[in-house]
């Protein structure tokens, strides 16, 4: 088998790289294109550390194929922050201390903006139900459900009060 | 919060934003496995796939032979002393023996991870399958298959004369339990409990960059709780001078205990030695599930004995704790935890450790108490329930004060137990009914010693009177923050003039594991330490210009001042006259902070309902209390206590390794080893008590592992209340619940 080319905009730039057939979308955008912000947890969609939108959609990097972006839409968290301006849910982490070693943090990011964008109102519930695929072994979730939250009610604010 | 009298502090018990936040929620911080050096090759561990076996063979021919492979490795290649760390060397590569399945016996180096995974299937290994012991109890029989031939028991007494799985036999004694028992008119309650090996469940696989220098110099990129201690395990088992040998901690993606052990780093050391090119070595789930180390199985029989009026006199346990193929973590950490709660005059503790064909253990936070508190507390419940006692009554009654035999026979010196049960009983969820079918509420308390050890640190005041905090402790959770705010609370200046660095091992003095609840207490007293020699450096390059002799001038509250207050001047000011226009201020702080540091008490109150359906429990309502001593920064203190208490829950509730008859673990996946969810918990009430620890200049508590502690119990109290029956065993998963509650017919 020979390398392919993918070409996708990726946090909002085209890209263009090469992948083996068998390579996932996590190890594309970790080993070829250096975004090392995607994490490997358990490399078959548990623990939700490797997070990315997908033409719209939350989806588990480490079980899409590289071939499969071809063409696509994708953010990764590299491309949450605009500049040097925090998205209201990374901001939000920092102030609820929503993170300890840090390590599920950009999936948790990244799954939030994907819920928020889509959901603007969800519910604590909605909330805690759209974050199960997301795991995190230091803070009980307590911290990051209320920086959601708080996000949530910072995001909905009209734009020009925040 | 609840504070009793404590100094006005400036920065100490506020909430600013941690210093690598921003690296963290940007995807920016490097972790173990983003190193990635130019030319780098993968790494990849052969394991094996018996419980219990004797390595006949290995052919690593066809596996040199495959194109692109660049090196293989077996234990033979280990260049240290055998004598050295035998057990972590044998345990990373595997000798004569496999002792659990996943235990490694080989590794490859290759231009690519799938070249090194093929090259490790080509690698042919001939095997002598024996029996495995796989349970504690029949693993201590005469006549169990024997792990170790050269093993003896170390007893009180001295070796054991014949083999045996029993690593050791700590028996501790005060008073006299067994004539209380039996001569005095005491009310018994007994309990027989068992648990299973759980893992700590870091997120972050463990991950390792070696690179070997052809003139020696080794560095080595990798994610773990303790720097300096793995450079001392990769020195001992390759054999190479520690000072050739550089660590360099990148972020850790959680620890828990879990990577305080090394694994991969001398094995990509000699793989990159072999290649000379930098070797990455990785590990995946199912690696990090069986092969590295979980926190012990266990079986305990305990005994609890008081008067009708209520007062504890005397406890024995029997503990055995499941140590996997090789001596690890301790049961007798057990004896310092189980019965330190409370006044018992009579005390009596035998605790075992044993050999299994399962993973070699590790610490797992606060490690060894929760299943010796699994036991203590139910006792503790179901003695409340036999006198017809409010439980919390019972144990104010019975509670340690100053004084009172705590550690290791050591006095304790101000235990907050006290404190954090009667804030329990004050609290609005302890006075709220709970009502409604098929529900229960618990309560138990938690202990852990909380170890100081050895940290170093240097501070350096810049030009402008910031300065910048050089350390050594990998920051876990928080504690470049909580340093940091130690740091300027020392110099009376604000949080936002620390620059805290987290260095490599060869930028500062030894530090210990980042581990027993000890950085932001121990390293803590490093750099109020080394703040002070600042103070003093500055004041005696500030003596000329003021004209005075530097003992007349004294700094308190963040100003300089000469003996009739004439001269005045804040930290900064100083600080840019004498570093602006003068040399560099280097100062450093190290300390030995020593073993047993005050230690810390947990409590919690739990609301659960059992599903009579399908067994399953759901946590209503959830109340951490636990004494920090002083918070430094609460939001980090209480993220301990709500993460200890949802690890305790999923402990308690689901997870274990589940083996099959020939010691394969069956759900070696995040699907079927499931830790808690964001759907599986509420909200985590916390009460934080702070009874400060005189061993601390600011009054200091660990706060990272008393947490976990009394989930287990508490819940299975809860369990009890809401049906009648008292759960012994864990996880109290639905099939358990429905099997003793007799529900599931």
């Amino acid at each position: 088998m020979s390398k392919r080319i993918v070409s996708a905009t990726i946090n909002g730039e085209v890209a263009e790289f090469l992948v083996e057939p068998y390579e996932t979308l996590l190890e594309g955008l970790r080993n070829d294109l250096g975004l090392m912000g995607s994490k490997e947890g358990c490399g078959n969609g548990n623990c939700g550390a490797c997070n990315v939108i997908l033409n719209g959609a939350l989806v588990n990097s480490c079980c899409v194929l590289a071939l499969e972006a071809n063409g696509a839409t994708v953010t990764t968290i590299e491309g949450i922050a605009q500049g040097d301006h925090l998205h209201p849910i990374q901001q939000s982490f920092l102030e609820n201390a929503a993170l300890q070693c840090g390590i599920c943090t950009p999936g948790f990011i990244v799954a939030a903006k994907a819920l928020l964008d889509a959901e603007p109102d969800a519910d604590e519930g909605r909330i805690r139900h759209y974050l199960a695929g997301n795991l995190c072994r230091c803070t009980g979730y307590d911290k990051i459900v209320r920086a959601v939250i708080d996000a949530r009610d910072e995001m909905r604010q009209p734009a020009g009060t925040r | 919060m609840v504070t009793t009298d404590k100094p006005a502090y400036k920065v100490i018990g506020t909430r600013p934003l941690r210093p690598d936040g921003i690296d963290k929620v940007t995807g920016r911080a490097v972790y173990g496995s983003d190193i990635h050096l130019p030319g780098t090759l993968y790494g990849r561990i052969k394991r094996s796939p018996h419980a219990h076996a004797i390595i006949k063979r290995i052919n690593t021919a066809k596996a040199e032979a495959l194109p692109g492979v660049r090196g293989v490795v077996t234990a033979a290649d280990f260049g240290g002393d055998p004598a050295a760390l035998p057990d972590v060397s044998k345990n990373i590569l595997a000798g004569d023996k496999v002792l659990y399945r996943g235990h490694a016996v080989a590794a490859v180096s290759a231009i690519s991870d799938l070249i090194a995974r093929q090259a490790c299937d080509l690698i042919e290994v001939e095997y002598e399958v024996l029996e495995p012991n796989l349970d504690v109890r029949e693993a201590m029989l005469a006549g169990a298959p024997i792990l170790h031939p050269n093993m003896r028991t170390r007893t009180p007494a001295g070796p054991s004369e014949n083999a045996s799985n029993v690593v050791a036999h700590a028996a501790v004694a005060f008073g006299d339990a067994d004539k209380a028992f039996a001569e005095e008119d005491l009310v018994v309650v007994e309990i027989e409990t068992k648990t299973q090996m759980v893992h700590q469940g870091y997120i972050e696989p463990q991950a390792t960059t070696a690179m070997w220098n052809p003139d020696g110099h080794l560095t080595v990129w990798t994610c773990t709780q303790g720097s300096f201690p793995a450079r001392a395990s990769i020195s001992a088992i390759l054999g190479h001078p520690i000072s050739k040998i550089k660590v360099i901690p990148t972020e850790i993606g959680g620890g828990f205990g879990g990577k305080i052990a090394v694994y991969l780093e001398p094995v990509a050391a000699l793989l990159s030695k072999k290649s000379g090119k930098p070797v990455k070595m990785t590990m995946d789930r199912v690696d990090v599930f069986e092969g590295t180390g979980p926190t012990p199985g266990t079986s305990i029989r305990a005994k609890l004995g008081a008067t009708k009026d209520g007062k504890l006199r005397a406890f024995y346990a029997d503990l055995a704790y499941e140590n996997g193929a090789f001596a690890g973590s301790a049961a007798n950490y057990a004896t310092m935890c189980i019965a330190v709660g409370y006044d018992i005059e009579h005390v009596k503790l035998d605790a075992y450790d044993v050999v299994v064909n399962k993973p070699r253990t590790q610490d797992y936070r606060a490690p060894s108490s929760p299943a010796a508190m699994f036991a203590i507390e139910q006792l503790i419940d179901e003695m409340a329930q036999k006198l017809n006692i409010d439980v919390e009554t019972l144990r104010m009654q019975n509670i340690c004060k100053p004084g009172t035999r705590g550690p290791m026979g050591m006095p304790h010196q101000a235990p907050g137990h006290e404190e954090c049960v009667r804030q329990a009983m004050n609290s609005e969820h302890y006075k709220s009914p709970l009502e409604g079918p098929n529900r229960g509420r618990g309560t138990a308390s938690g202990f852990w010693f909380n170890v100081g050890l050895r940290s170093s640190v240097s501070v350096t005041v810049q030009p402008d009177g910031n300065v910048s905090l050089i350390e050594g402790s990998t920051d876990i959770g928080g504690t470049r923050a909580s340093l940091a705010m130690q740091l300027a609370e020392t110099l009376g200046i604000a949080y936002d003039d620390v620059t805290p660095t987290v260095v490599d091992t060869d930028s500062v003095g030894y530090n210990d594991v980042t581990a027993g609840s000890r950085v932001t207490f121990g390293t803590g007293m490093a750099v109020y330490e080394a703040g002070k020699n600042v103070i003093k450096e500055m004041t005696a390059r500030l003596a000329p210009t003021w004209q005075c002799p530097a003992e007349d001038i004294t700094f308190e509250g963040g100003t300089f001042k000469n003996a009739d207050g004439s001269k005045t001047g804040t930290f900064k000011e100083i600080a840019q006259a004498v570093v602006g226009r003068g040399p560099g201020l280097t100062a450093s702080g190290s300390v030995n902070a020593g073993f047993l540091q005050g230690g810390g008490f947990a409590h919690a109150i739990v609301d659960v309902e059992v599903d009579p359906e399908t067994g399953k429990v759901t946590i209503l309502r959830y109340t951490a209390i636990q004494d920090a001593g002083t918070a430094i920064h609460p939001s980090y203190v209480e993220g301990q206590m709500q993460g200890g208490a949802v690890q305790g829950i999923g402990w308690a509730l689901n997870e274990e390794y589940y083996y099959d008859d020939t010691g394969r673990m069956a759900n070696s996946s995040y699907l079927d080893y499931r830790i808690p969810t964001t759907l599986d918990v509420p909200m985590i009430d916390t009460i934080i008590v702070e009874v400060p620890n005189p061993l601390h200049p600011f009054g200091v508590r660990g706060v990272g592992e008393p947490g976990i502690v009394p989930p287990l119990a508490a819940i299975a109290n809860a369990i009890s209340h809401a049906t009648g029956v008292r759960q012994t065993q864990l996880p109290m998963n639905p099939r358990r619940i429905l099997e003793t509650t007799n529900n599931g017919k």
